[in-house]
């Protein structure tokens, strides 16, 4: 659905775009349908969002306060999450896809302002947002006065400066207020009260990209693939150790082993999976049985890790379960604002424990020691980045406390050398 | 501008020294608004501002990219160039300051005139990203200590090479963003061509190039008549 026509020569362009059937669904929500139906229409389709959290799109466009106000669309395109690149493919190959779903968006949640929040890394990729949005406007179909109904929405293109931090709502919002990004406390919710103090709807980039889908073939279409619950198709990224990495874009429901090894090949020379994340690097990581889970929002939750982002990460049996912790946690400790202690402190001495685990300063006490400090991380924050952490961490050394215990226990044998396990050679990526 | 004192980390003051110093900063101390008159800001870059100032309904909304522009021109965001930006915004320049220092992707210290990020999160070192970041270090001459944590340039100016946390492009890994322009997959022999041609002022691993890559799975239509039927229209 969102990758059809994916490798279209010139669909970035707005003529190409438009032959293929491109902002047929704004000409239709802008021209005969009232706002109400098209959050309606949303809502009924049970698209869930695609940025982490799965929560319902209609439902939280619904919070949005009725009434005449200043209210602003954001889209979160800051995509930071470890092993995640689905919406830069999103936005780099068909941007007008994305355009035309903000620009809906707005229209339904009665926004005049869209932004479209991008993360500073993806330079080339805002480059193409930037031209995209600029022909909108020339084409009539953004700023004032769009296709002639008297609606007007600016849409803007916003650079971050890399933070991963921003990639949370309400961090995102500060950012683009121009601020440090410290997320804020929750409630008010930005729906209530987001960017300059007005109601705000945020929505990833995936998630808009279905918008004109919807639009264009209703919601009962939409249902028709994925699950009950998990309804539409889900754009998965397959990173690490498959031979095939790879944006797939799958209905939900699918079995994870069809995704792993089927579409990405699996790991290379026959290795078993190890271990895998499957939502990014913030999803509690799961064994090789577990691909035979279907993968979606429940089935994942059910498993006691989480379907977030969509990025699935597969680790080898080559891999070091206590490196990849340590490589974890350390991006953690990095990206952390600072703002709420038990993030700030719980990932730098959760970094410098796993260090001594590492260097065979540990002893197996420590183990417990680390799972505590995430235990203590998980809720007590203002948002859940230090969970983030706490959750995967926390995960790997129950999981494979074994291997930790071997490795502080070799270590120590061995003087503090550095991992055993060194991620083998692996062949460079099969260009698809 | 008045002269500063010389600044000492204050983790390094003792208690009284500690003391004698919050005592002796007054609130009327703080630096103000600098007024436009007082400096020389370049006209390009103060339209640059300007137009980003337009753009949002708030003008602090401008402020990262305004910093964006303070770099592109400068090279890196300047004490001078932070002050022009908050003449122009109308802020105070500790309150860009403090903006500036929390985004990875600014830099307050002069920086080697390419930039290298090599990606090292889990995805890419799985993939050999540290061997990948330490031949770049070697072919560009900066330290691989340094350009692990927190990156470092070179010593003729010409590269500044980081170990970066994800940029979301595991499908190339282990891969780089080389002057914005992301390049992979790479072997570590990508290195050292790489770093030789941005010395011959030529275009980095152009062959490489992610925009030149087709989407996984090819160009085949979708097998599910549910997407095939729309697809006829």
């Amino acid at each position: 659905m969102l990758f059809r026509q994916v490798d279209e020569p010139g669909l970035a362009s707005i003529e190409t775009y438009r032959r293929l059937g491109g902002y047929r669904a704004l000409e239709r929500a802008y021209r005969e349908l009232d706002p109400q139906d098209l959050l309606m229409g949303l809502e009924d389709s049970g698209l869930r969002g695609r940025g982490g959290a799965g929560f319902s799109m209609g439902k939280k466009a619904g919070f949005l306060p009725r009434g005449d106000m200043e209210k602003y669309l954001c889209c979160n395109a800051d995509e930071s999450e470890p092993g995640t690149f689905k919406d830069r493919e999103l936005m780099q190959k068909n941007p007008h896809q994305l355009v035309e779903g903000c620009l809906i968006a707005a229209h339904a949640a009665g926004a005049r302002y869209a932004f479209i929040f991008i993360r500073g890394e993806y330079w080339e990729i805002a480059d193409i947002l930037d031209r995209a949005v600029a022909e909108a406007y020339e084409a009539g179909l953004a700023g004032e006065n769009i296709l002639g109904t008297g609606c007007a929405v600016d849409l803007v293109v916003h650079r971050g400066a890399g933070a991963y931090i921003c990639g949370e709502e309400t961090a995102l919002l500060d950012s683009l207020e121009g601020k440090r990004g410290n997320p804020r406390l929750k409630p008010p919710f930005p729906a209530i009260q987001g960017l300059y103090g007005g109601p705000t709807l945020i929505n990833n980039v995936e998630t808009l990209s279905n918008v004109p889908h919807i639009v264009n073939n209703g919601a009962d279409w939409f249902k028709g693939f994925g699950t009950e619950q998990s309804p539409g198709t889900k754009v998965v990224s397959v990173s690490g150790c498959v031979q095939r990495p790879g944006n797939y874009e799958i209905e939900l429901g699918m079995p994870a082993r069809e995704i792993v090894e089927g579409l990405a090949g699996g790991p290379p020379d026959g290795r078993k999976v190890k271990a895998w994340f499957p939502g990014g690097s913030s999803a509690p990581v799961l064994e090789d049985a577990e691909l035979d889970l279907p993968y979606s929002f429940e089935a994942m939750a059910e498993a006691g890790s989480m379907l977030g982002s969509g990025a699935i990460i597969v680790a080898d049996e080559t891999v070091s379960i206590p490196e990849l912790a340590l490589r974890t946690a350390r991006f953690y400790q990095h990206e952390s604002c600072g703002k709420c202690t038990p993030c700030r402190e719980g990932t730098n001495w959760t970094v410098k424990m796993l260090e001594r685990v590492a260097t065979g300063d540990a002893t197996p006490m420590d183990l417990d020691i680390i799972a505590s400090v995430q235990e203590n991380i998980i809720g007590h924050c203002l948002c859940v980045l230090g969970d983030s952490m706490a959750m995967p961490i926390g995960s790997m050394v129950k999981r494979f406390r074994v291997e930790f215990e071997e490795h502080i226990e070799r270590a120590r044998m061995e003087g503090p050398a550095p991992f055993h396990l060194q991620p083998a050679e692996l062949p460079a990526a099969v260009s698809a | 501008m008045s002269e500063l004192p010389e600044l000492r980390p204050t983790d390094a003051l003792a208690a009284d020294e500690r003391r004698e110093l919050i005592a002796s900063m007054r609130p009327e101390d703080a630096e103000p608004v600098p007024e436009l008159h007082e400096v020389d800001v370049p006209p390009e870059l103060r339209e640059r501002m300007e137009t980003a100032m337009s753009r949002y309904p708030q003008l602090r909304s401008a402020s990262i990219p305004a910093l964006w522009a303070v770099q592109r021109h400068y090279g890196w965001c300047s004490p001078d160039g932070i002050r022009q930006a908050a003449a122009v915004m109308g802020v105070t320049p500790g309150y860009l300051e403090s903006v500036a220092t929390f985004y990875d992707l600014f830099h307050t210290k002069p920086q080697g005139r390419h930039q290298v990020l090599v990606c090292h999160n889990i995805s890419c070192w799985m993939r050999g990203a540290d061997r990948l970041l330490e031949a770049f270090c070697d072919a560009a001459g900066v330290d691989p200590a340094e350009a692990e944590h927190g990156g470092a340039s070179s010593a003729d100016g010409e590269f500044y090479v980081k170990g970066f946390e994800c940029l979301g492009a595991c499908d190339i890994a282990p891969m780089a963003s080389i002057n914005e322009t992301y390049v992979g997959p790479l072997e570590e022999a990508d290195a050292a061509t790489a770093v030789e041609q941005l010395r011959s002022g030529a275009e980095a691993l152009p062959e490489k190039a992610l925009e030149r890559r087709p989407a996984a799975g090819g160009t085949e239509p979708s097998p599910d008549p549910r997407v095939a039927e729309v697809e006829r229209g």
